[in-house]
C-alpha cells in the first residue's frame, strides 16, 4: 500500500529525514517511535503532503503510484488521512458542516455525487456514538474552545467518517487522559480491517497497550534505526531511547 | 484663503454654480435653507479634500473630480421590481424607502405613518407638522466644518426620514435603498437621511447604495442618527456596488444616556468607498458598537475612518473591523477615539485585523487615541497577515481543495463580526455574499 524508499526530506537546507525505508501493507498496524526531534512528525507530514517539506531524494508510493506531485487534497482523496497533533480551530464552521464538506469534496474528486443528507446523518450518528461524542458537540465550531481530549476525539471522529485506507495518527495520545485514550483507541480498533492500514506515531508505549501494532520502528535522527515486533516498544519503555543509541554505537 | 484650486476646479465650480439652479427647486423661506446656504459657502471655501490632509492621505478623490457628473437627474427613471428584487432583503417583510437616481420611488417603497414615521425627508421638510422636529435635529449631529458633509447639506432635499416615538418599535426592519440608473450620463447623488429614535425606541435599518449602470456614479451621503435615552438602533450598511460606483458615506450618531447604537459595515465592492463613521456620546452608560467586514479584490478601495468621542463617564465603545484584500485592492482603517477628561470609567476597545492574499494588495491601518481621563480602559490592536499555512494544510489534508480551504479560513476569520448581526435573513444573505465574493461554493450554507 505505502512504499517509502530511501526518503530524504527537509526544510530548505535542513535535512530532517535521512533515508527512510518503510513498507506498509493492508491490514497492518505500524508504530513509529522515537525521541523528540527524531523526525516522526515530519515523516507524517511528508506522507500527508505538507508543501513546506522538500523531498530531496528517494520516493513515496501509494498503491503503486508516486505521491511526489500529489497535493495534500489529492492524497486525502486517494484515502490518506492524518490525525493532527494540534488540530486547527475554525470559528463559524460547525463540526458537522466541516465533515460534510470534507466527505463531499472527496466524493466529488472520485466522480461521485454528494452523499445524500439522510445517509450522512445516519453515518454521523453512528460514528459519533462510536467515539462517545455528544450531539451538541457536533454543532459547535470546529475545535474552537475544545479541550485537548475533545480535539483528539474529534480527529478520530473525522477519520471514522472519511474511512481512509491509510490513517496516520500523529501523537494522538499526547494530552489525553486514560479514559479519552481508551475511547480513541477503541475507535481506531473498530475501524481496522484487512483492507486498511494504520501508522501510529508516538513518543510513549502507553497507546500501544490499546492499539496493538504488528511492527514497531524506532526513528532516530531521521532514520529508522531498529524495527521489530510489539515487544520492542516495551523494551524501549523500560530502557529508554539512549539504550538504543548505545547499542547502535557499539555496533 | 483663495477659493481657486487648480486640480479640482471643474467639479467644485460646477457644484457651486449648480446651487443657484438648485434653489429654484426648494422652499428658500424654510429655515433649512439658511443651513444650506451656509453649507455651500463652507464647501466653496474648502472644496474637495485632497491628499495633503492627514485624513485623506490614502484616499484620492482626484480622478473622480475629473468626471463630468450630472448634478441633477434629467428625467424620472422607473425600475421593475423583478429587475432589482435581488438587492432587497426579499426573504422577509420589510419597510422600504427606495430612491431611483435620487428621486423617491413610491412604486418600490413601503412606508408608514402608523405610530411611527418611516417616510421621506422631502415630506418632513415640506410639511409644517414636522418643522419642530426638523429644527431640533436637522444638521445638529453633522460636522458643519467638514467640506463634503457641507456639500451634502447644501443640496439636501431628499432621503429617508425616520421618526420612532417614545417606547415604539416598528414591526419590521427598514430598508433604505438608493438605486442609480445613470441612463443619461455619469451621476452625482447627495442623499440625506435623518433618523430619530426617541426614548426606549428600537429600530433596525439596512442601507444600500446600488448602481445599475456602467456609467460613473458618485454618492456623497449624509446620515444623522439620534438615539435618545435607552434607545436601541441597529444599522447595517451593505456596500457591494459596481466598479464604476464610488461612495462617500458620512454618518453622524448622537447618543443619549443608556442608548445602544450598533453599526455594521459590509464592504465588498465599489470603486472608492469612504466611510466616515462618527459617534458622539452625550450621557452615561452608552454603548457604541462599530463592526466591519471588508473583502476587496481588483482595484477596489475602501477607507474606514471612525471616530468615537467619549464625553461622559461610564460608557463603552467596541470596534472590530476585519479586512481581506486581494489583487490590487487597497484598504485604510483609521480609528480615532477621544476620551474627554470627564469621561472616567470609559471602556473603549478597538481591533482591526487584516489578511493580504496578494502581493499587490495594501492596507494602511492606524489607531488614533486621544485620552484625557485617567481612569479608563482602552485597548487597541491591529494585525496584518497572510492566511495561516498550518491551518490551510489541515483543511487540505481533509480533502478540501486549496481554493475552498482558503475561503473557509477567510470566512472563519471574518466570522465573529457576523455573530452580532441580529436579523437572521440578513446574516444568511451576508454569508452568501461573502462566499460569492470569495468565489467558492462550499456545499453548505455558511
Amino acid at each position: 500500500m505505502l512504499r517509502i524508499k530511501n526518503l530524504h526530506a527537509g526544510v530548505e537546507e535542513n535535512e530532517i529525514l535521512n533515508g527512510i525505508d518503510l513498507e506498509v501493507n493492508p491490514g497492518e498496524v505500524h508504530a513509529i517511535m522515537g525521541p523528540n526531534g527524531s523526525g516522526k512528525s515530519t515523516l507524517a507530514a511528508v506522507i500527508a503532503g505538507k508543501e513546506e517539506f522538500e523531498i530531496t531524494d528517494g520516493s513515496i508510493e501509494f498503491e503503486g503510484e508516486s505521491l511526489e506531485e500529489a497535493s495534500p487534497e489529492d492524497r486525502a482523496h486517494k484515502g490518506i488521512f492524518m490525525s493532527f497533533q494540534y488540530p486547527i480551530e475554525i470559528p463559524g464552521v460547525t463540526v458537522t458542516n466541516f465533515i460534510k464538506t470534507a466527505i463531499n469534496e472527496s466524493r466529488k474528486a472520485r466522480g461521485q455525487e454528494d452523499m445524500p443528507a439522510n445517509k450522512m446523518l445516519k453515518l454521523i450518528r453512528e460514528k459519533s456514538e462510536l467515539l462517545e461524542i455528544d450531539r451538541k458537540f457536533l454543532s459547535r465550531s470546529l475545535n474552537e474552545g475544545f479541550s485537548g481530549g475533545e480535539k483528539k476525539r474529534n480527529e478520530i471522529f473525522q477519520m471514522a467518517m472519511l474511512e481512509p485506507k491509510l490513517a496516520i495518527l500523529d501523537e494522538t495520545d499526547s494530552g489525553l487522559d486514560i479514559d479519552a485514550l481508551r475511547i480513541v483507541a477503541h475507535g481506531v480498533n473498530k475501524l481496522r480491517s484487512k483492507d486498511n492500514a494504520v501508522i501510529v506515531i508516538t513518543h510513549y508505549q502507553r497507546l500501544l497497550d490499546y492499539i496493538i501494532p504488528d511492527f514497531v520502528h524506532v526513528l532516530q535522527d531521521g532514520k529508522i534505526v531498529k524495527s521489530g515486533s510489539k515487544e520492542l516498544a516495551l523494551e524501549l519503555e523500560e530502557k529508554g531511547y539512549d539504550w538504543l543509541k548505545d547499542e547502535i554505537v557499539s555496533q | 484663503m483663495g477659493i481657486k484650486r487648480t486640480e479640482n476646479i471643474d467639479l467644485t465650480e460646477k457644484l457651486v454654480s449648480s446651487f443657484l439652479a438648485f434653489q429654484s427647486h426648494v422652499d428658500i423661506d424654510h429655515p433649512v435653507h439658511d443651513i444650506r446656504s451656509e453649507a455651500i459657502r463652507n464647501f466653496e471655501i474648502k472644496g474637495f479634500p485632497n491628499r495633503k490632509e492627514e485624513a485623506w492621505k490614502y484616499t484620492s478623490l482626484g480622478k473622480l473630480q475629473k468626471i463630468d457628473f450630472s448634478i441633477f437627474p434629467k428625467e424620472v427613471n422607473a425600475l421593475e421590481y423583478r429587475d432589482v428584487k435581488k438587492y432587497f432583503l426579499h426573504e422577509m417583510d420589510t419597510y422600504k424607502i427606495v430612491f431611483i437616481d435620487g428621486i423617491y420611488s413610491s412604486y418600490l417603497s413601503e412606508t408608514t405613518h402608523d405610530g411611527v414615521d418611516i417616510c421621506l425627508l422631502s415630506a418632513a421638510l415640506n410639511k409644517p407638522i414636522y418643522q419642530p422636529i426638523i429644527e431640533l435635529y436637522f444638521n445638529k449631529a453633522a460636522n458643519r466644518e467638514d467640506s463634503l458633509t457641507s456639500l451634502n447639506t447644501a443640496f439636501s432635499k431628499e432621503g429617508a426620514y425616520i421618526y420612532i416615538p417614545k417606547n415604539k418599535a416598528p414591526i419590521k426592519p427598514i430598508e433604505i435603498i438608493h438605486f442609480a440608473t445613470g441612463k443619461e450620463s455619469s451621476l452625482m447623488l447627495q442623499p440625506r437621511n435623518l433618523i430619530i429614535a426617541e426614548e426606549n425606541a428600537e429600530l433596525q435599518i439596512i442601507e444600500r447604495h446600488q448602481s445599475l449602470t456602467s456609467n460613473d456614479v458618485l454618492t456623497n451621503a449624509v446620515t444623522e442618527i439620534f438615539a435618545a435615552k435607552n434607545a436601541m438602533v441597529d444599522y447595517y450598511k451593505v456596500q457591494n456596488d459596481k466598479g464604476s460606483a464610488s461612495l462617500i458615506d458620512n454618518t453622524y450618531i448622537s447618543q443619549k444616556r443608556g442608548s445602544a447604537v450598533h453599526v455594521h459595515t459590509f464592504s465588498f465592492g465599489g470603486n472608492i468607498t469612504r466611510n466616515n463613521l462618527n459617534f458622539y456620546q452625550h450621557g452615561e452608560r452608552i454603548d457604541s458598537t462599530l463592526k466591519g467586514v471588508t473583502i476587496l479584490n481588483k482595484k477596489q478601495h475602501v477607507d474606514h475612518h471612525t471616530l468615537v468621542h467619549h464625553q461622559e463617564p461610564n460608557c463603552e465603545s467596541h470596534q472590530d473591523y476585519k479586512g481581506i484584500f486581494g489583487d490590487k485592492a487597497t484598504g485604510v482603517f483609521n480609528g480615532k477615539i477621544i476620551v474627554d477628561e470627564v469621561a472616567q470609567k470609559t471602556n473603549a476597545f478597538q481591533q482591526n485585523n487584516n489578511i493580504l492574499i496578494s502581493d499587490d494588495a495594501t492596507i494602511n491601518t492606524k489607531p488614533q487615541l486621544e485620552i484625557f481621563a485617567d481612569d479608563v480602559k482602552c485597548s487597541h490592536g491591529c494585525t496584518i497577515g497572510q492566511l495561516d499555512e498550518e491551518a490551510l494544510f489541515y483543511l487540505r489534508a481533509r480533502g478540501i481543495p486549496k481554493k475552498e480551504a482558503q475561503a473557509l479560513l477567510m470566512y472563519a476569520f471574518a466570522n465573529n463580526v457576523l455573530e452580532s448581526v441580529r436579523i437572521p435573513e440578513l446574516k444568511l444573505r451576508i454569508n452568501k455574499l461573502i462566499a460569492e465574493k470569495l468565489g467558492v461554493h462550499l456545499g453548505f450554507d455558511l
